[in-house]
């Protein structure tokens, strides 16, 4: 008996010891993916970042990077696309420029037919050339359906290489909006290496070891970290005089918010890409965080929160309704209280503040709507809702209840305060609409099949043109399942006609874009089928402890956009870059 | 002996079978459709070209199946040990999710149990003989054993972390860092284990301390201690008697705190952003990855059932009459 638990403490012990060391050595599989590195990148010397030499960015990735696919513009590792995947233009939303990149020049040389000269020098990381094939391929991969731009080919009809510097495009119908997006948008892949891939290793590929043409190379990633490494021979350098100054760049998974602030205000984080509630304080106040803008919004816009109405139910599908829903919604009540004036209330027209120049302001003063209940009511009563039954609420001209329910995820502890104010202003003017917060996914569920009655969205994002807008609220014919667009399920033929048509102005013609825009707008303000509320920022926060010379709306200050979100790189991030300087030496 | 293993081997067979079910069952319950999500998140302009993957991912995942074949079609690959592709990290295999969150997760998790379970028992029994010990470590043992392990974390992550700034509060080693054998990164890796390791312990270690004192105050009273002690026995093999005895209820304790304990560190992950378990679930969970979910739930499931089997054994080992008792019924 003794003897048998004497020999058990032992035991016991050396239980504790192994698990103790189990504990230590906790990162024994990881130490296995420096290695797996080694054919892209040595080792960081020491196995760490010099802390000057290294930029630190959160505030894009949402899981651990799993891929380095430049295909999967929803999910590659941060900065697939545009650090080491790059683009034939950049597009700068602000200044509503396109600068070449890869490109040298492009013009349309035929009603359908574009012409595309490549840069020279321009070298893949494998130190191969970028040819035109690898262009024509890159295009050629839409043709197979679950590629992103696979509805290109809908209306482009071929790519062809003319000599190794130049490709034609030619078209079936010149879609000529679109096209200056897909200039901007679609990452130039190697055709000697992505040749003989299938649609499955295409699309579902994770790419491992990516060769691309720009400058940084995969150094190691880990499950809350993705790290690049510069490499040499950036074309950019010869070619433009450009050089990113940071070696390494290491973009932390997101957590949670409190350990990105954490992590900037302890200098462990130089770009903050994150919405951090609250962040004014931290501007104003002496901690070295700055963001675009010194005051409100402080943020650069990046994209509309609309409220989009079911007009397939009823009331909804009343336009007087939903105008009198438009008129009493306190926007300044959400953007002053709600977010401390991070955001910016938007134009009538729900266009970003980059599109006002395709803003029809007469129509907008004739037709706009603003926080006005008396209005709502007055509304109201005209179009016949009336309070029958003396509960507060109107009821339809038929009679019926409205009891409407306003739907934002659970936990958008943003969105659910501003619906909160939203419902608060329909009641006050006697539309019964209840804030309700399912899960996400539930709310996507309801949202796709049309069975809601209204839902917070902002998934369009700034684009050069604003026929993207156009599209999402516009377009038909309505699916069964509505994905991405027109969630309202709204028809109306000849908006989606005038959309259509829009997306045929070439993109410097702006007077003729106007004049398609201000139909639009004209529509979108009598019909109201959704209500543009505010514009949320590209949230930004940059710290001056390692790197400076951030973009800002300071005289001098670059005025890139300051972001390594996705499909951002492309749109200022890469020149924001350049741009960056050392702190110390 | 054979027959009393038989037969738990078989409540664990049919433990693991109905868990499993559930496991898989209850994801599928959620609401939402976790391709729609994937490609939600895609923010991809054409709807045709949404349409188009949708049916490409819902097909590649089997969700398109009648569900008694998805049923079937999961028993098939478990038992290839095959757990499915992740959509919260596609295109990765659950198994490499799983395989690199598991060190993490059993780096916290044993070494807190097991020195939890010493140390608070150890201290417990000598705290049971010392009055000023007794009045000042039972409260503060009871407070402990009281608090919930995210509340503790968030507390010390909060004291240690934010306000002394003498910790980390997130993740598992320096950004700064590559893995390495070097003893910078072993210490990076020690120094971000501390804070969660504490906070499952402390919480733990109350418990555990607040059982034996008691055990062993009630052992003392005992016939046995009595009769020990007027046959002259000294102090010290009273006591050693009185702990043995006592401490068997702390090992069906721990068999029953297991679960427990490793809700407690998934909790506890989530607060420290430390990569294992149960980080995963509450992503999977987030990100309708039911493949992932399943993945985690199976392996927690075999640890506690191992976890549980072990005590069993060691059941046997350290009580005698467990043993005569299955000579008895053989």
């Amino acid at each position: 008996m003794r003897n048998r638990v004497r020999i058990l403490i032992p035991l016991l012990a050396a239980g504790l010891v192994a698990a103790c060391s189990g504990g230590g050595g906790a990162g024994t599989p990881d130490t296995q993916a420096p290695k797996a590195a080694d054919g892209a990148a040595p080792p960081a010397a020491g196995g760490s970042f010099p802390r000057n030499e290294t930029l630190y960015t959160s505030g894009t990735q949402w899981g651990p990077p799993a891929n380095w696919n430049p295909l999967r513009e929803w999910d590659f590792a941060t900065g697939t696309k545009g650090l080491v995947y790059e683009t034939l233009f950049l597009y700068d939303p602000d200044a509503d420029k396109f600068t070449p990149w890869l490109a040298e020049s492009g013009e349309w040389t035929g009603d359908k037919e574009y012409t595309l000269k490549l840069r020279q020098g321009v070298t893949w990381s494998d130190g191969k050339p970028l040819t035109a094939d690898d262009v024509v391929f890159t295009f050629e991969l839409g043709k197979m359906e679950t590629v992103p731009y696979h509805p290109v080919w809908t209306w482009l009809r071929s790519a062809e290489a003319v000599d190794a510097q130049t490709v034609k495009f030619t078209f079936t119908k010149a879609n000529y909006q679109q096209w200056a997006n897909n200039l901007y948008s679609r990452a130039i892949v190697p055709k000697h290496l992505w040749e003989g891939r299938s649609e499955d290793e295409v699309m579902n590929g994770s790419n491992e070891r990516p060769v691309g043409t720009g400058p940084y190379a995969y150094q190691s990633h880990d499950q809350d970290r993705m790290v690049w490494v510069k490499r040499d021979g950036w074309w950019a350098t010869k070619a433009l005089s450009k050089d990113v100054k940071p070696k390494y760049i290491v973009d932390i998974v997101n957590s949670s918010n409190e350990v990105a602030m954490g992590l900037l205000l302890q200098k462990g984080l130089d770009l903050s890409t994150n919405f951090l509630p609250g962040i004014a304080n931290l501007v104003k106040g002496n901690f070295g965080i700055k963001t675009y803008y010194p005051e409100p919004p402080y943020m650069m816009s990046a994209n509309t929160a609309w409220l989009v109405l079911n007009t397939k139910k009823k009331p909804m599908d009343d336009a007087e309704f939903r105008k009198a829903v438009a008129f009493s919604v306190d926007t300044k009540k959400i953007v002053e209280n709600v977010y401390g004036n991070l955001v910016k209330a938007s134009n009538p027209t729900g266009l970003l503040p980059q599109w006002d120049k395709y803003v029809d302001q007469s129509v907008v003063s004739q037709l706009g709507f603003s926080y006005d209940p008396a209005k709502a009511k007055k509304l109201l009563a005209d179009a016949g809702y009336k309070d029958t039954d003396g509960d507060g609420f109107v009821e339809t001209p038929s009679g019926g209840k409205i009891s409407l329910k306003l739907i934002v995820p659970a936990g958008w502890t943003d969105w659910m305060e501003a619906i909160r104010v939203i419902s608060a202003g329909a009641k006050a003017v006697g539309i019964n609409v209840e804030p309700d917060f399912p899960d996400y996914n539930a709310l996507v569920d309801a949202r796709n099949s049309g069975k809601f009655d209204m839902v917070l969205n902002n998934e369009k994002q700034l684009a050069n043109t604003p026929w993207l807008y156009y599209d999402y609220l516009f377009r038909t014919p309505v699916q069964k399942l509505q994905t991405t667009v027109n969630f309202g399920r709204y028809e109306n033929a000849k908006a989606w006609e005038l959309a259509q048509q829009l997306d045929g102005v070439k993109p410097d013609d702006v007077e003729g874009m106007k004049k398609v825009t201000s139909e639009l707008q004209k529509i979108q303000l009598q019909d109201m089928p959704v209500i543009p509320l505010w514009y949320n920022g590209l949230w930004s926060q940059t710290s001056d402890a390692v790197w400076k010379n951030w973009p800002s709306s300071a005289p001098g200050a670059p005025k890139y956009a300051p972001t390594v979100w996705r499909n951002w790189l492309e749109m200022g991030g890469v020149l924001m870059l350049t741009e960056l300087q050392p702190v110390a030496g | 002996m054979w027959r009393y293993f038989g037969r738990k081997l078989l409540i664990y067979g049919l433990t693991f079978f109905v868990a499993v079910t559930i496991n898989w069952m209850i994801p599928r319950f959620m609401p939402g459709d976790p391709v729609q999500s994937m490609l939600s998140r895609a923010n991809i302009a054409q709807p045709e070209a949404v349409e188009a993957m949708r049916a490409h991912y819902t097909n590649l995942f089997g969700f398109d199946l009648p569900l008694w074949k998805q049923y079937a079609n999961f028993w098939a690959a478990l038992l290839q040990g095959d757990l499915g592709i992740s959509i919260w990290v596609f295109p990765t295999p659950v198994t490499d999710v799983i395989v690199r969150a598991v060190p993490y997760t059993l780096g916290l998790l044993v070494p807190a149990i097991l020195l939890s379970w010493v140390a608070g028992n150890r201290f417990g029994a000598f705290a049971a003989r010392r009055k000023w010990l007794d009045n000042t470590a039972l409260p503060v043992g009871y407070v402990l054993t009281a608090t919930p392990y995210m509340w503790l974390a968030i507390l010390l992550a909060w004291g240690l972390g934010i306000v002394a700034g003498v910790l980390p509060v997130a993740g598992a080693y320096s950004f700064a860092m590559e893995p390495s054998w070097s003893w910078e990164f072993l210490g990076s890796l020690v120094e971000h284990w501390l804070l969660p390791f504490a906070s499952l312990f402390l919480v733990a270690f109350g418990g555990w301390a607040i059982g034996m004192r008691n055990m062993i105050i009630y052992e003392l009273e005992a016939d046995y201690v009595h009769y020990l002690q007027s046959l002259g026995a000294s102090r010290r093999l009273v006591r050693r008697y009185a702990f043995r005895n006592a401490i068997l209820p702390q090992i069906t304790g721990l068999a029953l705190q297991l679960g427990v304990l490793v809700a407690g560190a998934l909790v506890t992950e989530i607060v420290f952003s430390y990569p294992g378990l149960g980080h995963l679930i509450l992503k999977a969970i987030q990100n309708q990855d039911f493949f992932l979910l399943q993945g985690t739930f199976l392996f927690i499931v075999i640890g506690v059932l191992i976890a549980n089997f072990v005590i069993d054994v060691a059941y046997v080992v350290v009580d005698p009459r467990t043993r005569i008792g299955m000579g008895e019924a053989a």
